[in-house]
């Protein structure tokens, strides 16, 4: 099991993501965190999408994700060399006496605070996961009141390799004898 | 031209070339009745349930080659299609469903006969539209049509806001799609072809596994070709019973759950499957980790997502059957594998799974032998789900393709006599048997109404074993006979029959059985036969769930005489 990123060019259309959502939910896949966004092309969002699995079961769903009429390309992008951000608001509880030692943090971070008032403020963070999980550490100990994060939105490092309509073929992943838990359990 | 929306839909119709569609009026769709009668060429079939209409047109879509269209109205009428819809999608079956919808106004207001059903019939449609303007009609109509005729076959739901059927727009058919998200492959990749041919010609014990996507790609002829060019011995699963004629010497009939015994001891020993057109469905395969242990594996399907989603796949060829097939035939050379089929024969001859015991009683195996050989297999068969269809699929020999009608992969009860009408509706000019199970039946038995009312001569052979059948053989193989709301009783079909102005006849002796069917056959019109059957008869072969293949269990052998 592993984070895998997927990245799908779709139809800007009422819905979309509604079929997207429920072709997770229906193939039995847990979505860890979607962004969706306009494109470079008028018509067409982008999704970000994260999701756990293994490979052969994440290439299952980008199948058939691409199988939806109004998803245009799904490419699975976590073997290439990414650069991948998420953007997080923290609102954290502070009083004088804490108040520097949270800029502090924040400086450390390199995060912005973007909003202060007496009792609390609101620190925004971008950069990874990882990034984003150490200041949630660190602020913690004052008191997090509220969060909210984008998910991650990624894109492959170097040259002109869009997932865009005319975008390179997607490679074959690894692929297993039988699905997981298929046999376990027979269908009764 | 400036047309209404309901004159819009019907426009669009008349030019994909439909010519009947299935369904049942209600408050929304009003406005589009109204106009049918200005469109002779659109005949329309009114159902006595929305599921019948939608199985109709499943069982219609598949034997006529075309696109089966129901219409319902909204709420209700949306809600009953459902099952009929998910039964296309899961067998691949080119189908348009209208819907009406509350107008646009009361939209998420939840009003009177209000239902999400592009909602609900997302994870069970190919496709589905909310048309929010008559202007979008005719697109959507268009699109509709393509994807669901295209590709891998499959359902598409269009709903229709009953004030977009009374708006006014501009009328032009649209002569080209444009889905940039959607363009199904067709011709397989000549590497990919290349690979496969080499495999063929290497391996000395082939076996063909041919599914539905056989008679989807109408490539009966071309599976022929390669089976006897390259002399690979053909077994189908389910859906593709009638892709290749079961007469045929390099025939071994089903496999699978009931599949014949030779059938998956081949599978068991084969060192190369061709799988064309088939998704590997637990029934087909039983326990997967032991699915053809020793065989590499062609996979020829229209649709990559089939490709690795249950069995490992060493050649894939993403593709159209028939073009591929055609591909493949010019490329493979002549074998011979003569070894490999006389050891299949043997097989055949020790292990006679379609041989009807000899009893003194009424066997339902006997009446489907008995229907066969009356009309010599020149019928198209269309069969409920469990053991009637079982016993349907094992017991009457189909040589022609499309002869064979049954829901394999929802297995949707009471699917036999509404999709057996709308067989004979695309086949006027053939025999159309439903065989159906008592429980089954009475589940879509109002269709008896619409088969009377247009007239339509299905002969229909109920397997009554006064039990749901199917669920009581587990439970008495694997339940200790704890015959837990299995059995069933009555009512007397004859006269339900007679109640709805059809013909019938009661069968409980096993030597009226041919007499009785033969009065069918000579009857004008519909006819209904009660055959009481034994009612602790047991479908055989079988591989108990959990098992693979080869753990196949046959009928207990003193019952194993052949007829």
């Amino acid at each position: 099991m592993a984070k895998h990123s997927l990245v799908a060019l779709v139809e800007d259309k009422p819905g979309v993501l509604n079929r997207v959502a429920s072709l997770f939910r229906r193939r039995n896949f847990n979505i860890d965190s979607i962004a969706v966004g306009h494109s470079e092309t008028p018509g067409l969002s982008r999704m970000n999408i994260v999701v756990d699995g293994t490979a052969t079961s994440v290439e299952q769903v980008r199948k058939q994700l691409d199988k939806l009429i109004d998803v245009v390309k799904v490419s699975d992008i976590s073997e290439e060399s990414l650069v991948a951000r998420e953007l997080a608001l923290v609102r954290v509880k502070c009083t004088p006496q804490t108040r520097s030692q949270i800029i502090e943090i924040v400086d450390v971070f390199r995060a912005n605070i973007v909003d202060v008032a007496m009792d609390s403020m609101v620190v925004e963070i971008t950069g990874d996961e990882d990034k984003i999980g150490s200041l949630y550490q660190l602020l913690r100990g004052f008191g997090i009141v509220e969060i909210a994060r984008t998910g991650r939105i990624a894109m492959a490092r170097g040259a002109a390799r869009a997932v865009g309509a005319g975008g390179k073929p997607q490679r074959r992943a690894a692929r297993s004898r039988k699905v997981k838990g298929a046999d376990e359990v027979s269908n009764l | 031209m400036r047309l209404n929306g309901a004159r819009i839909v019907c426009e669009s119709l008349v030019k994909e070339g439909v010519e009947v569609m299935f369904g049942i009026p209600g408050g929304a769709v009003i406005p589009f009745y109204d106009v049918l009668p200005e469109f002779p060429q659109l005949r329309h079939i009114l159902c006595r349930h929305e599921q019948g209409s939608a199985h109709a047109a499943e069982g219609y879509a598949r034997v006529r080659g075309k696109v089966g269209v129901c219409v319902a109205t909204s709420g209700p009428g949306a809600t009953n299609l459902v099952t009929g819809i998910a039964s296309a999608y899961l067998d691949s079956a080119p189908m348009v469903a209208f819907t009406g919808q509350v107008a646009r106004p009361f939209i998420g207001k939840d009003a009177f006969q209000e239902i999400d059903i592009t909602g609900i019939t997302l994870p069970i449609t190919k496709h589905n539209y909310l048309v929010t303007s008559a202007a979008d009609m005719a697109t959507v109509v268009r699109e509709a049509f393509h994807i669901a005729r295209t590709g891998r076959p499959g359902p598409v739901l269009i709903d229709i806001p009953r004030d977009v059927f009374i708006e006014e727009a501009e009328f032009r058919y649209p002569d080209k799609v444009n889905l940039r998200g959607y363009k199904p492959t067709v011709q397989g990749h000549p590497a990919q072809i290349k690979k496969a041919v080499g495999l063929i010609e290497e391996a000395s014990r082939p076996l063909i596994l041919a599914g539905r996507g056989v008679l989807i790609s109408n490539a009966s002829a071309e599976l022929k070709e390669l089976a006897e060019r390259a002399q690979i011995p053909v077994v189908t699963t389910l859906l593709g019973i009638s892709s290749f004629p079961e007469s045929h010497v390099l025939s071994l009939g089903m496999l699978g759950m009931h599949g014949m015994a030779y059938a998956n001891m081949a599978v068991e020993a084969a060192d190369l499957i061709v799988a064309i057109g088939m998704r590997f469905d637990d029934r087909a395969t039983a326990k997967v980790s032991s699915f053809a242990p020793h065989a590499k594996v062609i996979h020829i399907d229209v649709d990559p997502a089939e490709i690795g989603k249950n069995v490992k796949v060493d050649v894939p060829i993403v593709g159209d059957v028939r073009p591929i097939l055609r591909s493949l035939n010019k490329a493979v050379g002549q074998s011979s594998n003569g070894e490999w089929i006389s050891q299949l024969d043997e097989w055949r001859r020790e292990h006679p799974s379609t041989a009807v015991r000899e009893t003194e009683s009424l066997i339902p195996q006997y009446v489907v032998r008995q229907i066969f050989e009356v009309t010599s297999g020149d019928a198209i068969v269309v069969s409920g789900v469990g053991q009637n269809q079982m016993w349907a699929a094992q017991f009457f020999e189909y040589n022609k393709p499309n002869t064979w009608v049954s829901a394999g992969g929802l297995g949707p009860m009471g699917f036999e006599l509404p999709a057996a009408m709308g067989a004979q509706v695309g086949r006027p000019d053939e025999t159309v048997w439903c065989i159906a199970g008592d429980g089954g039946f009475q589940m879509t038995l109002q269709e008896l109404a619409t088969i009377d009312q247009e007239n339509l001569p299905v002969k229909i052979a109920i397997l009554n074993n006064r039990h749901l059948g199917m669920v009581r053989q587990w439970q008495e193989m694997f339940y200790e006979r704890r015959y837990v709301a299995t059995p069933l009783k009555g009512p007397d079909f004859v006269k339900v029959a007679e109640a709805y102005g059809i013909a019938g006849l009661r069968v409980t002796d096993k030597a009226l059985v041919t007499s009785a069917v033969q009065t069918a056959m000579d009857h004008d019109g519909p006819f209904l036969i009660d055959f009481q059957v034994e009612p602790e008869e047991n479908v055989y072969p079988m591989v108990p769930p959990g098992a693979g293949l080869s753990e196949i269990v046959e009928a207990p052998r003193e019952e194993a005489r052949v007829s």
